[in-house]
């Protein structure tokens, strides 16, 4: 049977390594093409500031990297270690981005990192240049192929079941890595992963204005980030939800769900500004709605109709009912009668297989289920819809409030009256966290939201674990927690400790706090004399 | 383009290439991290050490996990059974690996004897232990594990973290810590600063000893213990069926492979000649020949393992027809093929620009060039 202690804790612990590593990803994926824009500056120009202002940034977006790679590992691990169920189904499939991750993109920045820090002195301006912008390349091709791999959960196409081998293989790699999803997915991810560089320079630039030290320095600081999180942002808001809610039932789920929509509504259809969804009752209580407007953000027209939540469980009952004559035949097959008649019943049924194992929680035999057992398996297909709803709401709050931070930003610095206008660099400054709220509250949406599947359609989540007992998962999470926890104030501490200390960290004796100390030197050589 | 079964030879190839140039890059890593509080006294001297490998590192670490995943596409039923299987020691590997990156970069950040002090035990930590319990379980390769499949596939296992120290696999974990200390050694020879370098020859000869015995050992233990023999298959070109075969079990047996094809024997001995070899080449001043020897002999040791398991890759003890083997825990036709053209283009690209790399920053590190990049350097 399943024992669902052991399911939500491998559950627990992938979320809680996975929403950690994306802590530092986005930094990284940010804060590289903001060096390779500083330093394409300094290669133009020659202007030596500009060097600073990449080594000093490259110090921070140092310390972030470690920790990126280190929790990196994790997920590497963590398929083969607590899903071994899920790589045996799709590994055929889900695999090989993962290889090919690792061969365009980890070796490009993982070999050029180190040449960032310490080639300085022995390659040429235009040479060093050349493994910044290939480094800032890995990064956006590791995102790019991670993301096709999760795509493919989320909408698994261009794969097919054989009965054979018992899992997932690959019909059609170019529909794969052209999943639709997986485009809006990069484009979305990346670009918040931009907005968070973006915000991260700006914020800290901010606080040396406001401390009116290395203004030279952070003004340029500034420009650059206010210039880049400016289109970032646009990128994010505007491009990032297009298109990829047509296809994949799953996504239809979770746009219901993010937008608590009931009953399908007469297109098109209104947004729920705020509300508090009640599953049970199928009905949002105090709602606000805003006319037309979910219907454009959606669908992007005024005569499409977002499917609601009755109706996609009205379709995934007779979906259930599919599945269990396609595990009927499964079974038989498996038992070794592979006659030409039950192959050719189980290929009839077999895209409904996986809403036959969403029984499996229930009865192990599948077809045996009773009516109330159907019945739980269908509330199954809808994941809570509450929490969706509500992170959905904060990630795009914090999208409209960095939108007017990073506008007026770009305006006034445009205007040159940056360093007058106090409020705007101190909302910079206390901003800085909102990137890092919206991204995990967007992931928490797309992951959660995708519940009960681990492969949409095909692999219900409680399937995939690996047959450990509960209490090994427990011990490694643990494990997990007490040294991520170390982790993280040590990074954090560092982090503060160098952005403190701004550019002095380089000890060129060119900046605020080496300065400060040589008056004082040179006053004690004044008095001696 | 290759039939499948051809195309199952050739992954097994690759593999063993991905684990082999990890081995000769991140295993020097590993040494010298391994060495680090035994060669370097002082901070500086540390730093030395640590800057021989500095912008390399990140890179060499890649090996590790593009071989994970690696496995993951290729042989997807051998990932999920060894990582589970061996759940804890995973976890300990895993918990050890943590500690490289973040010491290699933070250590010298802060002017601390106490915060630097604990970043070396993390390096040394986070170097040594992941070496021996790669040594341990691929011990337990030859021993197999206690796993069997439902009728879904799903893989069970039923053995405990404890029973993978059998003396066979601790045996092979002093081969793969003295090979991994022994070609750090022979990098450091190469390129630290005389001072430290000078003291490595002492470490070189005793790890080369212990390897040498260990590995022969080793060689003598196999002729004792139960190895596994592929006795009947389907078809190799059909879709694999993991549950459809035969597997018997005879004392010695995994010695077999060397009577059939006698040639095969060349490679333990070459790994021995090597090791031999490239300790000698250190005692008369060529230090650079010394590396290429200690890589050649790494090849062959990891050679030596796989023709010894060949076909299998991780034998089952309590089911033997579950035996994973490189005919039937593999992907689909068509995976193998498209990832065949993915590595075929990326892995020479690779070795071209981490080549590239190397050349850019060959020197001897001195304790004068770290004191000169103080804020700089790792
Ligand atoms: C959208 C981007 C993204 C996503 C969804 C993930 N990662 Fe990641 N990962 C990166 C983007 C990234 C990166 C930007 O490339 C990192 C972050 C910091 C860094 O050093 O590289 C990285 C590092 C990193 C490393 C270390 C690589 C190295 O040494 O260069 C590994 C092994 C993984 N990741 C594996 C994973 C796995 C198995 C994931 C899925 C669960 C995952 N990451 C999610
Ligand atoms: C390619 C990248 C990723 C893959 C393949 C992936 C895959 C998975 C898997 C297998 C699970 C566990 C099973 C499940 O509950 O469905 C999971 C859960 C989860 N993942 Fe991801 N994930 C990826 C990226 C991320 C990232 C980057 C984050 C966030 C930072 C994230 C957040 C979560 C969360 C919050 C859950 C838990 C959902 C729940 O409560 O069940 N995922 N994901
Ligand atoms: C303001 C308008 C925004 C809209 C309409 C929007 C829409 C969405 C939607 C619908 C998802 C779920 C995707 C899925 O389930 O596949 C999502 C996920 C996500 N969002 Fe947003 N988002 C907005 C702003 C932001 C901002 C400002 C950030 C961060 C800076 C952000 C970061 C993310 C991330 C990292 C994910 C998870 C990855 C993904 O599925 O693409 N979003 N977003």
């Amino acid at each position: 049977m399943i024992d669902d202690s052991l399911v939500d804790l491998s559950r627990w612990q992938f979320a809680i390594t996975a929403l950690y590593h994306f802590l530092f990803v986005p930094l990284t994926i940010g804060m590289t093409w903001i060096l390779v824009i500083m330093e394409s500056v300094y290669v133009m120009t020659g202007r030596q500031i500009y060097k600073d202002m990449t080594k000093f940034w490259g110090k921070l977006f140092g310390i972030n990297f470690a920790i990126g790679v280190t929790t990196g590992l994790t997920m590497e691990f963590e398929f083969g270690t607590n899903w071994a169920y899920y790589s045996h189904y799709v590994g055929d499939v889900f695999g090989a981005p993962l290889a090919i991750e690792g061969l365009m993109a980890f070796f490009m920045e993982s070999t050029l990192v180190g040449m960032f820090f310490l080639s300085w002195d022995r390659l040429t301006k235009r040479q060093h240049l050349a493994v910044t912008f290939f480094m800032a390349l890995g990064t956006n091709f590791s995102a790019l192929w991670i993301l096709v791999a999760n795509a493919w959960m989320q909408n698994p196409i261009g794969a097919e079941f054989n009965y054979q081998t018992m899992r997932m293989e690959m019909q059609s790699f170019t529909e794969i890595v052209f999943n639709p999803v997986a485009q809006v997915k990069f484009i979305h991810t990346v670009s918040a992963g931009y907005v968070a560089g973006s915000m991260f320079v700006l914020g800290i630039s901010s606080y040396y204005l406001l401390k009116g030290r290395d203004i030279a320095f952070a003004k340029r600081s500034f420009s650059v980030a206010a210039a880049f999180g400016l289109a970032s942002i646009l990128c994010v808001i505007l491009l990032g939800d297009e298109s990829g809610y047509e296809v994949g039932d799953i996504q239809k789920v979770k746009l219901a769900a993010i937008e608590a929509e009931w009953e399908t509504e007469e297109a098109p259809a209104a947004f729920t500004l705020i509300g508090l969804p009640d599953q049970d009752a199928h009905h949002t209580d105090y709602a606000i709605k805003i006319p037309y407007a979910l219907g454009l953000i959606a669908t992007r027209s005024l005569d499409k109709t977002v499917t609601g939540i009755v109706d996609l469980e009205k379709a995934h009952e007779e979906k259930i009912k599919l599945g269990m004559k396609a595990y009927e035949y499964l079974v038989k097959l498996r038992a070794g009668d592979e006659s030409p008649e039950n192959i050719a019943q189980f290929d009839r049924y077999k895209e409904h297989l996986g809403y036959g194992l969403l029984l499996k929680r229930y009865t192990p035999n599948v077809v045996d289920a009773t009516d109330a057992q159907i019945q739980a398996a269908v509330k199954d297909t809808i994941p809570p819809v509450m929490p969706l709803f509500f992170s959905f709401r904060v990630m795009v709050g914090c999208g409209v409030l960095m939108l007017i931070i990073l506008s007026l930003s770009f305006y006034y610095n445009a205007k040159r009256q940056i360093t007058e206008k106090r409020w705007l660099l101190r909302a910079a400054l206390y901003g800085i966290p909102l990137p890092w709220i919206a991204i995990e509250t967007g992931w928490f949406v797309a992951e959660f939201g995708r519940q009960p599947w681990a492969i949409s359609e095909v692999l219900p989540t409680f399937m995939a674990t690996s047959s450990l007992n509960a209490s090994d998962v427990l011990i490694t999470m643990v494990g997990f927690i007490i040294f991520y926890t170390i982790l993280a104030v040590i990074e954090f501490w560092l982090m503060f400790k160098f952005a403190r200390l701004g550019p002095s960290s380089l000890h060129t004796g060119r900046y605020h706090f080496e300065k400060e100390q040589q008056k004082l030197s040179g006053l004690h050589s004044d008095l001696a004399n | 383009m290759f039939d499948y079964e051809t195309l199952k030879l050739i992954w097994w190839l690759i593999i063993g290439v991905l684990l082999i140039c990890f081995a000769i890059t991140d295993g020097m890593d590993m040494g010298v991290g391994a060495l680090l509080p035994f060669v370097a006294k002082t901070d500086q001297e540390r730093r030395v050490v640590i800057n021989t490998v500095g912008a390399h590192w990140d890179g060499n670490q890649v090996w590790f996990i593009t071989a994970g995943a690696a496995l993951f596409a290729a042989w997807p039923p051998v990932y999920g059974t060894a990582f589970s299987s061996f759940y804890f020691a995973m976890m300990l590997v895993l918990f050890a690996l943590f500690l490289r990156p973040l010491a290699f970069d933070y250590r010298s950040k802060i002017e601390s004897d106490k915060w630097r002090n604990n970043w070396d035990w993390a390096i040394f930590v986070g170097s040594s232990v992941p070496p021996l319990v790669f040594g341990v379980a691929f011990g337990n390769l030859f021993l197999g594990a206690p796993f069997s499949f439902d009728e879904f596939l799903k893989v069970t296992y039923t053995g405990s973290f404890f029973e993978l120290f059998h003396p066979f696999a601790l045996l092979c974990g002093v081969v793969s810590v003295a090979m991994i200390v022994f070609h750090g050694a022979v990098w450091i020879n190469l390129r630290a600063d005389h001072i430290i370098a000078q003291r490595t020859p002492k470490i070189i000869n005793i790890s080369v000893v212990v390897l040498v015995l260990a590995f022969v050992l080793g060689g003598v233990y196999l002729t004792q213990i139960d190895g596994y023999m592929l006795t009947q298959i389907a078809d190799k070109n059909a879709a694999p069926d993991l549950l459809n075969k035969t597997v018997e079990r005879a004392t010695g047996a995994w010695l077999n492979n060397y009577t059939l094809m006698p040639l095969t024997m060349l490679l333990p001995l070459s790994a021995i000649a090597l090791a031999l070899g490239s300790a000698l080449l250190v005692k008369v001043k060529r230090p650079g020949y010394a590396l290429l020897a200690s890589s050649l002999m790494l090849m062959a040791i990891i050679a030596t393992a796989g023709v010894s398991l060949f076909p299998f890759i991780l034998p089952s003890s309590s089911f033997m027809d579950h035996s994973l083997t490189i005919w039937d825990a593999v992907s689909s036709e068509k995976t193998l093929n498209i990832m065949l053209l993915v590595v075929s283009f990326f892995l020479p690209l690779i070795i071209s620009y981490t080549t590239w790399c190397y050349v850019k920053m060959w020197r001897r590190v001195t304790v004068q060039e770290i004191s000169e990049n103080e804020h700089s350097a790792y």
